[in-house]
């Protein structure tokens, strides 16, 4: 069941009337313009436990992702492929607006949009996950962790999770005499083999304007959004209307410019910060 | 006059009706009127225009006399089921007509009771506040004979039946008194409890056939052979 | 479990149902069928079978009331007998999520302005499911909603968009959608030209992206006149008998 929102935080009416009349000027409040993304930082490998991790930083908004590799076993309709978890965790420590308890619709909606461009387009190689056909697999688990929410999870989290299954290292096997299959080291050096690479752009539309990657502000004041998922040939490989506007048709297809366009942005900046962790690892 | 009378869908573009604020069956989308509702649109000869929603919502108004079902009381009120998306209140003082509560009966409730009903007018209603009733007007109060049937508000239009033709033909089959509340209560007074049973059936079988046409004569003729049946 | 086929399209261009690739499946429509709400529609495409109905507006639980409108309350549910194996009747990860987007599909077509502090519920229930179930549940809502009388901006259906054998097909069956390359929901309001929902699972190129947007709007088109037909004709009726007007 799902019902409108009753604990939405009040914007002042004055203040979407000013940032209309700063995008009229062609800027928004932070100085970006349109269609560039905040400044991104990335920080993978900052958990010891897990398989693959990574802090993802997208202006404030913080999403720390954890990549656990487990036994287990395949889907009987899939049985030579290996296993995707997706999870979200919108915490309470990451806004007043987030409150404790199982995942809300909000996480759950993105936790799926993030497995379903990640599964579909076979992201990750999954026949390179399983282990004894029909019987044994690796199951990914990704957990996605808000830490700050100050607007636009959907990109920050679908950066955090390229970026840490970039750095995820898969566990260890060993075979013992029974025959019996046990994980010998939780992590190995090999990595996990993906096909390709993904980024989500999230658009608002606020009156008669497409930004890109709004901020908390935006995404309140906004009319409604748009997350589409782009591979690096360009392909749209996910997509989602999230939130209670429309769309006219011209507003999509302007939409669909935008977003693409914004998307090699973000495939620049997640190609340097994944040069940058290597220079400084 | 002669009319052209047809249905229209919500979204379909109505000419020559200017919506009003109070009444949510057209709006203003950008430069045209649409409907919201399913309605009859009646254009008459003279190019007057009409709009009547066919099914919806009663909305309390300001001096409509309804009926409804006590559902229980606070400290000074009774809270009423007026078939709308709002209940209604009733305070003790005014069901009283009194200037304070200490002018009332020690034990006001004991006098209006859950489950009984009242026929009442709406002093005041404005969507922020829940409507607010008042009995203090000529045939108002509890209904203390007689019974109450509750239809679909939208089908009291049919009840009533053209130029009161359903509502005139009940009355003279059975001989009853009835009084139809716009949001769809109906009052029925008789003279014995089995002519209460046969107009109660017959509002029924108007309510959930509606939709089909020579119901006046059917129900002309049900009440008559029921009465024969009955021995009434 | 059903087997994937080795074509979608045979030679003479037809699908695995023998259908056009912009051809929908037969669709029906009927209003008004539970008494007990205030508006009810079951639709059907083919063999997916999804019945609307709708309760309220009544006064909201004061948690959750809005001061200056109406919450809209939307439950999208499959029923156990709904799918080839039983389906647990506890709502999955996937419907919490289809129930928040048919949610947020339906909040800028009604009119909630007209009723704070009051909640209308729209429940939709999956009877059978072959494909295209939360496009089938938006159209069925469409009709509910109208036949409950609740001012609505204008009615609004849904389809589902596929891609098989790198051909762009509407209305995909459920083998479509489980092997297909691309599965895109779209749900529309035609007559003001307003996209509500859309989303995608699998991969499409952006020119591909766009027409699927066009083949949507197309057939939702067609599938909101069937809706404006079936409401007329359930309505004229009473509109015969002129016993109607105030």
């Amino acid at each position: 069941m799902s019902i409108t929102p009753y604990r939405v935080p009040v914007v002042p009416k004055i203040k979407r009337d000013n940032y209309i009349k700063l995008y009229e000027k062609g800027f928004r409040t932070d100085e970006r313009d349109f269609y560039t993304p905040r400044k991104i930082s990335i920080k993978t490998n900052v958990l010891e436990k897990a398989n693959g991790s990574s802090l993802v930083k997208l202006g404030n908004t913080t999403i720390l992702a954890g990549i656990k590799i487990e036994l287990g076993q395949p889907y009987p309709d899939t049985p030579s492929e290996g296993v995707l978890q997706v999870h979200a965790e919108l915490s309470p420590l990451a806004s007043s607006f987030f409150e404790p308890g199982p995942p809300d619709e909000n996480s759950i909606e993105l936790s799926r949009v993030i497995d379903r461009s990640l599964r579909d387009p076979r992201v990750i190689d999954f026949n390179s996950l399983i282990i004894n056909p029909g019987n044994k697999a690796w199951v990914i688990w990704i957990d996605l962790y808000a830490l700050n929410y100050d607007g636009n999870l959907f990109d920050a989290s679908m950066l955090a999770t390229m970026s840490a299954l970039y750095t995820t290292r898969m566990p260890e096997l060993e075979e013992l005499e029974t025959g019996e299959i046990k994980i010998k080291n939780k992590v190995s050096n090999r990595p996990i083999k993906i096909n390709k690479r993904i980024v989500s752009v999230t658009t608002a539309k606020i009156g008669k304007y497409i930004i890109v990657d709004p901020n908390l502000d935006e995404e309140i004041i906004s009319d409604t959004r748009s997350v589409l998922v782009f591979d690096e040939e360009g392909n749209i490989v996910g997509a989602q209307k999230t939130g209670m506007g429309s769309y006219t048709m011209e507003e999509i297809n302007n939409t669909i410019e935008i977003s693409s366009k914004a998307s090699q942005v973000y495939f620049k900046l997640l190609e340097e910060a994944l040069e940058n962790e290597k220079l400084e690892r | 006059m002669s009319s052209n009378k047809r249905i229209v869908v919500p979204g379909e573009v109505i000419e020559g009706i200017t919506p009003s604020v109070q009444e949510f069956y057209a709006f203003n989308y950008g430069d045209t009127t649409r409907a919201s509702m399913i309605g009859v649109l009646d254009i008459k000869q003279d190019g007057q225009t009409s709009f009547s929603p066919i099914n919806g919502i009663y909305m309390p108004r300001e001096g409509d006399v309804v009926i409804g079902l006590v559902t229980s009381h606070g400290v000074s009120n009774w809270f009423l089921d007026i078939n709308s998306p709002y209940q209604a209140i009733l305070s003790v003082q005014d069901f009283f007509g009194v200037r304070q509560n200490s002018q009332a009966p020690e034990d006001p409730f004991r006098y209006l009771q859950i489950g009984e009903f009242v026929k009442a007018k709406i002093a005041a209603f404005d969507r922020i506040r829940n409507p607010l009733l008042t009995v203090q007007d000529k045939g108002l109060g509890k209904i203390v004979e007689g019974s109450v049937i509750i239809i679909h508000p939208t089908k009291v239009a049919r009840v009533i039946g053209r130029k009161g033709s359903m509502i005139e033909t009940l009355k003279t089959t059975t001989g009853c008194e009835y009084f139809v509340a716009v949001n769809g209560a109906i009052h029925i007074k008789c003279d014995n409890k089995d002519l209460e049973t046969i107009a109660e059936t017959a509002i029924e079988t108007i309510e959930s056939q509606a939709h089909t046409s020579g119901l006046t004569e059917r129900i002309k003729k049900f009440i008559e052979e029921e009465r024969k049946i009955r021995g009434v | 479990m059903m087997a994937r086929p080795e074509k979608f399209i045979d030679e003479s261009g037809r699908r695995v149902d023998g259908r056009l690739p912009n051809e929908l499946r037969p669709i029906k429509m009927q209003v008004g069928l539970l008494k007990n709400a205030n508006g009810s529609a079951l639709v059907e495409y083919g063999l997916t079978k999804v019945i609307a109905a709708i309760y309220g507006p009544r006064e909201s639980q004061k948690s959750v009331s809005l001061p200056d409108r109406a919450s809209l309350r939307v439950r999208y549910h499959m029923a156990p007998f709904s799918t080839e194996e039983r389906k647990n009747p506890v709502p999955t990860r996937r419907e919490i999520e289809l129930s928040k987007v048919l949610r947020e599909s339906l909040e800028p077509i009604v009119m909630t302005n007209y009723f704070p502090r009051t909640t209308i519920d729209v429940f939709v229930e999956v009877l059978q499911s072959d494909g295209g179930t939360r496009t089938v549940a938006a159209t069925a809502a469409s009709l509910a909603l109208a036949d409950a009388g609740i001012p609505i901006k204008a009615l609004f259906g849904g389809v589902a968009v596929g891609k098989v054998d790198g051909v762009l097909v509407v209305d995909i069956n459920e083998v479509e959608d489980m092997y297909g390359d691309a599965d895109m929901p779209i749900v529309a309001a035609p007559d003001l030209n307003l996209v509500t929902l859309y989303q995608l699972n699998g991969v499409l190129s952006k020119d591909e992206f766009q027409e699927a947007f066009d083949i949507a709007m197309n057939a939702i088109t067609g599938i909101v006149n069937m809706e404006k037909e079936t409401l007329k004709s359930s309505y004229q009726v009473e509109n015969k008998e002129g016993d109607l007007e105030k």
